[in-house]
């Protein structure tokens, strides 16, 4: 499954770009795009990031896929968004969502996890004077990363197990063993890190 | 390197007050290889997960090379290993060599010589050719190796394997037995699958929050087989 958290190598300038600036560059442009206001400013910020993920040479394929994750909440915010305050608001707000999915996906795509580990430690080592613990928020920034796909392959098992018993239509018999399985995992990966000893401070 | 447990007990709130699950046990592993048996919710993961100090005593001492896990975790955490049953739990960075990686960052600050080292854990495995595969498009034996590694990177003392071989088909639960075995760590291994346990130096049969068999694992595999 190709998603945000999927490295895909490549020799582009995407590529060769150190972490730091890529995390600077996509910090700075997801602002950009929530300050900016309008429904055209929305799709020029969509089309650059649609341009940066073409140039990242990550494809068609993996763009749909990214996608595809947030594609029912972007139709439901798109529909609810027009119903309470018109078009132009609802192109906004999702062009908005869109927009900063695929930016994401450009540097997940373009960028190893622990490539961005060592740049958030470096970034924020000077901050450890005033009690900021570095290696912590870079382990909460990966485990953030890895959370997405694993929280999209849970949903599916679960939504296999309730078609298994003919509860295909029952939302309960789907969101409930999901939230529940998605606490247990989040426990049991928290055990296993502390097993681990990541995130012990030295 | 000394484990020892002296009148511990574990108790968990539940609804109506405290659940006893592990009733005192004193104990001292020696042994190389410990196999802890018993049927399921019988306290096997809670006196394992009290050896790394995943689990606390509510009462009693455990001590691990005169080390505290209440007290000293971070401490007895280095010295001992802990890899789980379900090994998807347990990884948590994107690629094979970056997840060993991530085990080896508070040892090894400088990447290149992280990156190296990790090669080198992984090649020990045999998993030096997925370095660079996700960690969701392995197998299911593929995964618990490379779990086990993350742990065995960080080169404890001892290594606690919680049923480490019960997600696995026959092929991989032998290769995951046999490399468990051969490890020149100690070990305390809490499995279902009594053969294994056979195989160690001594084993321990818990149920029902009590250690009610204790000595060489033969023994106690012969006598959880004749009285379940």
């Amino acid at each position: 499954m190709s998603m945000i958290g999927d490295y895909r190598p490549g020799a582009t300038l995407l590529h060769r770009l150190p972490a730091g600036v890529k995390l600077l560059g996509m910090l700075v442009a997801a602002v950009a795009t929530v300050a900016a206001r309008g429904w055209a400013a929305s799709l020029v910020a969509l089309a650059v990031a649609a341009a940066l993920l073409a140039w990242s040479g990550a494809g068609l394929r993996v763009t749909v896929k990214a996608l595809r994750g947030i594609a029912l909440v972007a139709v439901l915010l798109f529909a609810w968004q027009t119903w309470q305050h018109g078009w132009p608001r609802a192109v906004e707000t999702v062009g908005d969502i869109v927009a900063l999915v695929l930016l994401a996906t450009v540097l997940t795509a373009t960028t190893r996890v622990q490539d961005i580990l060592d740049a958030i430690t470096a970034g924020l080592r000077p901050l450890r004077r005033v009690g900021v613990d570095a290696d912590r928020v870079a382990l909460a920034f990966a485990l953030t990363i890895r959370a997405i796909p694993a929280t999209l392959e849970l949903a599916v098992e679960t939504r296999q197990a309730a078609q298994a018993r003919g509860l295909e239509r029952s939302l309960r018999a789907r969101l409930v063993p999901f939230v529940i399985r998605l606490v247990a995992r989040a426990h049991e990966t928290g055990a296993a890190l502390h097993a681990r000893g990541v995130g012990d401070r030295d | 390197m000394s484990v020892l447990l002296e009148e511990v007990t574990v108790r968990v709130p539940v609804a109506d007050g405290d659940l006893l699950i592990l009733e005192p046990t004193s104990l001292e592993l020696t042994e190389r290889r410990v196999a802890l048996v018993g049927p399921n919710g019988a306290g096997k993961s809670t006196l394992a997960r009290l050896l790394n100090g995943l689990a606390l005593a509510s009462s009693g001492r455990v001590l691990v090379d005169g080390l505290d896990p209440a007290h000293q975790g971070r401490e007895v955490r280095r010295k001992v290993g802990f890899t789980f049953t379900d090994p998807a739990a347990q990884l948590v960075m994107p690629t094979v060599a970056e997840d060993v990686a991530l085990s080896l960052r508070r040892t090894h600050r400088n990447r290149s010589e992280r990156e190296a080292a990790a090669l080198g854990v992984l090649t020990c495995y045999g998993l030096e050719h997925l370095a660079e595969r996700s960690v969701h498009g392995l197998s299911g034996g593929q995964r618990q190796l490379l779990a086990l590694a993350g742990v065995l990177a960080t080169e404890p003392d001892i290594l606690v394997a919680d049923e480490p071989t019960t997600l696995l088909d026959l092929r991989n639960a032998r290769m995951i037995g046999d490399l468990l075995l051969g490890l020149p760590q100690r070990l305390v291994l809490v499995t279902h699958d009594l053969e294994l346990a056979a195989r160690c130096d001594r084993a321990l049969l818990v149920d029902d929050g009590r250690v009610v068999a204790d000595g060489p694992a033969q023994d106690v595999v012969d006598h959880y087989r004749v009285t379940t």
